[in-house]
């Protein structure tokens, strides 16, 4: 080469050094990569320290607590009723699903039922959370595989369902409306008929997720075969819900470990997919949002007459002894074991929430995939931080 | 427990639980301390802490393979009780209320000790849930389970800092919650919740005091609507 200025032979002389320092000092060790904790796939703060070697992950190693807020602890100086308030926080996109299993244990140890029509306007609220939540998981997935459409959509039409929740309960987000013994309050007038017609929106609503990702190459390609978890690892990490069953388990605790809601009075199926991936997660839920439309529609034309509170003094004094009741929530098995010692409020709280179980199998499943897997399996495990964090 | 009225007198006999005590009890030997059968509800069975590991891996070997949850309790009633005995809300109590007398017991199948692990297992072939107790000695120290539950890797973490109960064999008992520099486990009794401590609790009675120049107007509207209902409402 040939000098034509100092400038020039100042650009040879770095670039032949940096040739040498890439043949010399660029080893491939590892790297730790921070995701997080405010990253859009975290839906709030977990942060995970994943280490890399090239794009390939080694290890990945949630780290949370970011938002522990002590649920377990408050719970033991609250009384009953105002443990509600906090339970409402715990999944925050399907508050009302959070309420009724604690309700349902503290019934349980004091020998109280709800009436029928209290059960299922309970079971059409439940069923209404699992359709706003899940909804916003499969606009979301797409934004997880860069899809930025569907998630507008979600958001759309969960205003929708959400809009029905707050009618009934007066909160869009946290009702706080169950009860011990039923409900705050009776459904409004011409209710019904509205929350039928947004029913068959939400369902036009999985329709258009079905042709936006189902169908779609690139999601095919980013979520299939991506994060698979067979059957024995989903059982012995605890996985619930849809995670379980997209590993081809056909576990539904609305069908198997109904505890008292209307599940049992109408005509439904539970999904399941054999793949255990990104993709067969992703599907699964979108099926259990079209059902939980279909069984809302049934419930809708089904609700009994009556009260909709039982007979319960008014200040609440939960007799001695131990519940544990868990429910299908929309992230799956959320449970609450109480311990009571006769007081105004529980001894003991164990709150088992889904996402802590669920995001618990990360640096399991995340062994060996590549990066941009880590969102996808990520987003497909559908956690919220509030569940996992407490 | 109490004066409760004992379910096995109401319900029908549950035959899947009590097939499942018997088999349970059969398998499990001497572990087992003791039991506990609330009918259509629940099992619950008290093992011998120094067995916890064989204890559960016989739970899963009787088909208990899905991870519900690990935990513990504290039975110890808290120094600051529920944080109600204050001059705030002294006056606050009700006439007709009688005062609460804490069930001196230590939940079902009994517990001799301060802190009893907790874990809940599930069986799918069965659908049927079990709970597993286990008194702790004064060293808190249990095998871990993580090699027949990887889900209880995480949950015994939890149980680490929250209780300060040790399980031998966990290779990273780090933290998940608290920061790594956090003193005192939370969940135990004697661990003070400082918010209560700084200030009253606003929500000792659940229903706010009507403002006076206002309480005999509400009665009267209250009354109004309630025999316009017809009565008992």
């Amino acid at each position: 080469m040939t000098a034509t200025s100092d400038r020039e032979q100042m650009a040879y002389v770095s670039a032949q050094a940096a040739d040498a320092r890439i043949n010399v000092e660029l080893d491939t060790g590892d790297m730790t990569l921070n995701i997080g904790p405010q990253h859009p796939a975290t839906h709030g703060t977990l942060r995970i320290a994943a280490r890399l070697d090239g794009e390939q992950v080694i290890a990945a190693e949630p780290i949370m607590g970011y938002m522990h807020r002590g649920y377990e602890k408050l719970c033991e100086v609250r009384t009953y009723p105002q443990c509600t308030t906090l339970i409402n926080r715990i999944d925050w996109l399907g508050s009302f699903a959070n309420e009724v299993p604690f309700i349902l244990a503290a019934e349980r140890l004091m020998g109280v039922e709800a009436p029928p029509r209290a059960q299922w306007i309970r079971t059409i609220l439940f069923e209404l959370s699992r359709i706003a939540n899940l909804s916003l998981f499969l606009g979301d997935m797409g934004v997880q595989v860069g899809a930025l459409t569907p998630v507008f959509f979600a958001f759309r039409d969960r205003e929708r369902v959400l809009n029905q929740i707050e009618e009934v309960t007066g909160g869009r987000f946290h009702p706080n409306f169950d009860r011990i013994g039923g409900l705050k309050d009776d459904i409004p007038k011409g209710w019904v008929d509205e929350t039928r017609s947004v029913m068959v929106k939400m369902r036009t609503f999985c329709d258009e997720m079905e042709d936006l990702l189902v169908g779609n190459e690139i999601f095919q390609a980013r979520c299939r075969g991506v994060g698979v978890i067979p059957a024995d690892m989903a059982l012995g990490y605890g996985l619930s819900g849809a995670n379980l069953r997209a590993s081809g388990i056909d576990w539904d605790l609305r069908r198997d470990a109904n505890p008292g809601l209307a599940w049992d009075q109408i005509d439904w199926r539970v999904w399941t997919h054999p793949d255990g991936d990104s993709f067969a997660r992703y599907w699964v839920r979108l099926q259990e949002t079209r059902e939980a439309t279909r069984m809302v529609d049934q419930l809708l034309d089904g609700i009994p007459s009556g009260p909709i509170m039982a007979k319960v003094p008014r200040i609440i004094k939960v007799p001695a002894g131990e519940a544990y009741i868990s429910t299908e929530n929309p992230l799956g098995e959320m449970g609450y074991y109480v311990v009571s010692k006769g007081d105004l409020g529980p001894f003991r709280v164990k709150i088992r929430t889904p996402s802590f179980n669920n995001i618990s199998v990360v640096p399991w499943v995340m062994k060996g995939v590549y990066v941009p897997d880590v969102i996808t399996i990520l987003g497909s495990l559908y956690f919220i931080l509030g569940d996992i964090d407490r | 427990m109490g004066d409760q009225p004992t379910p096995e007198e109401t319900l029908p006999a549950d035959e899947d639980r009590e097939n499942l005590l018997t088999e349970l009890s059969e398998s499990l030997g001497e572990i087992l301390v003791d039991s506990y059968l609330r009918p259509h509800e629940d099992l619950w069975l008290r093992v011998r802490v120094d067995n916890w590991h064989d204890a559960v891996r016989t739970a899963k070997d009787a088909g208990f393979a899905y991870f519900g949850f690990l935990s513990a309790i504290d039975w110890n009633i808290a120094p600051e009780g529920r944080y109600e005995n204050t001059e705030f809300d002294a006056g606050l109590i009700e006439e007709d209320e009688e005062p609460v007398e804490l069930d001196a017991s230590t939940g079902y199948a009994g517990g001799d000790t301060r802190f009893q692990l907790l874990m809940q297992l599930h069986s799918l072939d069965r659908q049927l849930g079990v709970i597993l107790k286990a008194d702790l000695g004064e060293d808190l120290t249990v095998d871990t389970i993580r090699d027949l539950f990887p889900g209880a890797d995480w949950h015994e973490r939890e149980t680490h800092e929250m209780f300060g109960i040790v399980f031998q064999g966990h290779p990273t008992l780090q933290p998940l919650y608290l920061p790594t520099e956090f003193e005192g486990h939370p969940l135990r009794k004697d661990f003070p919740l400082l918010a209560r401590q700084v200030k009253p609790w606003p929500g000792v009675v659940d229903i706010e005091e009507i403002p006076e120049h206002l309480e005999a107007q509400l009665e009267a509207e209250v009354m109004a609507a309630f025999e316009a209902e017809g009565g008992e409402a």
